[in-house]
């Protein structure tokens, strides 16, 4: 008893306060800013370099959703590119994760484009099942790590459980391999409706470093409405939690 | 290649963290001799397999073993041909079984037969596999006829965010007699893309998503066999800043999984202060490169994140809190009699077991197997620090997590070694290297011990130095045998703590 009044006493109080302003370390590969003035051979020369073809060899944006956040463009062109440590980078807006030059807004959920139930129904409870097709094990760690005591998403209402039967909704991570692509579709199939789907991680997006591989089968997400998208390498609990509450219209 | 005469070396040996080699001098054996070489060196302990694949080029099979001598850090490098039609080889699983796994794959992958082969389960359903009909949808399960036993299956979606994986009990009443255990669900073709990708980042992140838990140990593996193969060295103080990351992962995941063990046997303080102790370590790992699993700190030839003298400070006072806090919750943990009865000869698997199925890693030295290659074949900074591994004797829960327990505070005693060595060397800011030329016919192996066991990268180059076969073996790929052998006549409510304790990767067995 004395052993472990001793181990909580240096515990402490461990909930972060404000998930809305937590900040995190200078280095946090956030949300990436494109000088306006990026010039066309520039744009040409990082498109080429970029390993997950993120960097739109045209416009030069930046596509959130297939980055890997490596930061070697920013290497190659440091006056031209930052990723800012700015971890509120989730959306329910797949349009709203390409990043253009010159742009340097906060990434926001469109309001007009969630369904009225989800937010009516799931605003002070939402119970979600994690299907792990193809996740490295990062994200999967991260979104465990978004309900400890740390992060406490649970403050929320927001909780991961056992069985799809529980749930009001899938997150996926990882790229979708063609090994688990029936168990998705099973899985899916069995939580009741209304249902949402929310994708974290790069992989989950756009397959990552893994798109175009033949051992994934990405059908599922052209066939189904995705209600959020969380980008990360992996994604972060802080991105993934702020990224529900704007879903779900939590101040 | 030329075939091996008699009276001419039976084997070529390498070393770890060393130039690659060319390809002509391991000698290419028949048959007998092939099979023959590998049981005598297996009838010694201190000798391991830590890989044997095929490489299919240019028409031709060639099956090549590497077998680990722990005694004195070589590898002992052979290969065989088989036939072209209906290749066949002798099994040698039958009385070594800790070579299941690989000729499982061998068969998997190529058709190859293995006479006597107890059981060639499929491995991973890769989508190259040789046999296309068999999907990882209609795998027939090993099953018993009996009326007082049941089968439980659990998976691939399992109850906790964790990834996919199939188990099969068989069970009397509460009473586990069988698991079986069928993997293969996050397989994306990691191998072929080494192999495809003929880009030297895309490589790099590739290697830190094989398993994404062990960013830092496959980086690390990655980046030592490019080395090799480049012929690149890299300064000492690189070299402790590798070691320093890799620590740092192991302390972070050790600490993770003593929350997670807690966690399953409602021991709430315990998961509740791990939870954090762990946030602790990996938000030091984001202050040093920007990511909390250290992707994008491990490049080949240098680094985009040297380390500086203000993290080297943060590093030394959060191992300081850590040794308090971590202290002070395991003394709490593990002399709780509530923990320690869901702990303590739960889980068991014996030496020999551990012997003659192959483990590696915590896992062997939790059962009194000296493994470790920070001792036995020494890489990076480790050649400068000798290391004697912890060994447990029990096998059982409570081993594995009293290892992760004295394991952590070896990681500590490591880190603040290696950062007080490193403040006195030269600082020396080399940037990645993505243009290195590879030496052409050549191959290598990179040994790196992840926080799960040895992990094994290999490689081969053709003509030009382009890669025609990159070979990935994460520790795992030895382990999941382990578990299924761990959990027979144990209740199947202990599978939790059990699969917990051991803590496989899914992704890293299915690449």
């Amino acid at each position: 008893m004395l052993k472990e009044l001793k181990a909580l006493k240096s515990h402490g109080r461990q909930a972060i306060k404000n998930l809305r302003t937590q900040a995190v370390s200078p280095l946090f590969r956030g949300r990436p800013v494109i000088s306006g003035n990026i010039t066309g051979e520039e744009i040409n020369s990082l498109a080429a370099m970029c390993p997950v073809r993120a960097i739109n060899e045209n416009t030069g944006s930046i596509d959130l959703g297939r980055c890997v956040f490596c930061r070697e463009c920013e290497f190659m062109k440091p006056e031209k590119i930052t990723f800012t440590n700015d971890y509120r980078i989730a959306t329910n807006d797949r349009k709203g994760l390409i990043i253009n030059p010159g742009q340097d807004i906060p990434i926001r959920c469109d309001g007009n484009l969630v369904r009225k139930d989800v937010r009516k129904l799931f605003r002070e409870s939402l119970k979600l099942r994690q299907v792990s097709a193809g996740g490295d094990n990062s994200c999967e760690t991260e979104l465990g790590a978004a309900g400890n005591v740390n992060f406490d998403m649970g403050r929320y209402g927001i909780e991961f459980v056992a069985s799809p039967r529980h749930a009001d909704g899938i997150v996926i991570t990882g790229p979708i391999s063609e090994n688990m692509a029936r168990a998705l579709d099973l899985t899916w199939e069995a939580v009741p409706d209304p249902k949402i789907i929310i994708l974290a991680g790069t992989d989950a997006i756009s397959g990552g470093i893994f798109d175009g591989t033949p051992a994934l089968d990405r059908s599922f997400i052209e066939n189904h409405h995705i209600d959020l998208f969380v980008p990360g390498n992996p994604a972060h609990p802080l991105t993934f939690i702020n990224g529900i509450m704007d879903l779900l219209g939590i101040e | 290649m030329t075939a091996v005469k008699m009276n001419q070396k039976q084997f070529t040996v390498i070393r770890n963290n060393s130039p690659s080699s060319a390809v002509s001098e391991i000698p290419l054996l028949d048959h007998d001799a092939f099979i023959n070489l590998i049981t005598r060196s297996l009838k010694d302990e201190e000798k391991h397999c830590i890989s044997y694949y095929g490489v299919r080029f240019k028409e031709r099979l060639t099956l090549y073993c590497f077998i680990a001598d722990d005694s004195n850090g070589s590898i002992n490098v052979f290969a065989h041909e088989p036939a072209v039609n209906d290749p066949l080889l002798k099994s040698v699983t039958a009385e070594f079984s800790q070579l299941h796994i690989f000729e499982r794959e061998i068969h998997e992958n190529f058709g190859v037969k293995f006479e006597d082969h107890p059981w060639l389960k499929p491995v991973r359903y890769p989508s190259h596999r040789h046999d296309k009909a068999q999907t990882i949808d209609n795998y027939p399960f090993y099953s018993i006829d009996s009326e007082e036993l049941h089968e439980v299956g659990v998976g691939p979606v399992h109850a906790g965010v964790i990834e996919p994986g199939h188990f099969r009990f068989i069970c009397n009443g509460e009473k586990v007699l069988h698991l079986e255990i069928q993997l293969g669900y996050q397989h994306r073709g990691v191998e072929e893309l080494f192999v495809s990708m003929n880009n030297a980042l895309q490589r790099c992140i590739l290697s830190e998503s094989i398993a994404g838990d062990t960013s830092v140990g496959h980086a690390l593996a990655h980046s030592q066999l490019i080395e090799s193969l480049a012929h690149l060295e890299v300064s000492e103080g690189l070299q402790a800043e590798r070691c320093i990351a890799l620590e740092l992962e192991r302390l972070a995941i050790h600490i993770g999984d003593t929350a997670a063990l807690c966690g399953d046997v409602a021991y709430q303080p315990g998961q509740a202060v791990c939870e954090a102790l762990r946030t602790l370590v990996i938000n030091t790992t984001q202050l040093w490169c920007g990511n909390r699993f250290g992707k994008g700190l491990v490049r080949p030839g240098g680094t985009n994140y040297p380390l500086t003298g203000e993290v080297a400070d943060a590093i030394i006072m959060m191992t300081d809190d850590i040794t308090k806090r971590f202290g002070e919750i395991t003394d709490s943990i593990y002399s709780s009699p509530s923990v320690l009865g869901r702990f303590d000869e739960i889980g068991t698997m014996t030496r020999k077991q551990g012997l003659s199925t192959g483990v590696v890693g915590p896992s062997a030295r939790m059962c009194g197997i000296d493994r470790d290659i920070r001792k036995s074949h020494p890489f990076q900074y480790y050649r400068k620090h000798s290391y004697q591994p912890v060994i447990l004797e029990t096998g059982d829960v409570l081993a594995r997590g009293m290892m992760r327990n004295l394991e952590a505070f070896e990681s500590i005693r490591i880190i603040r070694k290696m950062t007080e060595d490193w403040r006195d060397k030269v600082k020396e800011i080399s940037k990645p290297v993505y243009d290195y030329k590879l030496k052409p016919e050549s191959f290598s192996v990179s040994l790196i011990e992840g926080w799960r066991g040895e992990i094994c990268h290999s490689a081969m180059t053709d003509i030009n130095g382009n890669i025609i076969h990159y070979k990935v073996k994460d520790p795992s790929m030895h382990n999941w045998s382990a578990l299924a052998l761990a959990v027979r006549n144990q209740e199947i409510s202990d599978f939790p703590v059990c699969n917990k304790s051991f803590n496989l990767s899914y992704c890293g067995h299915d690449l």
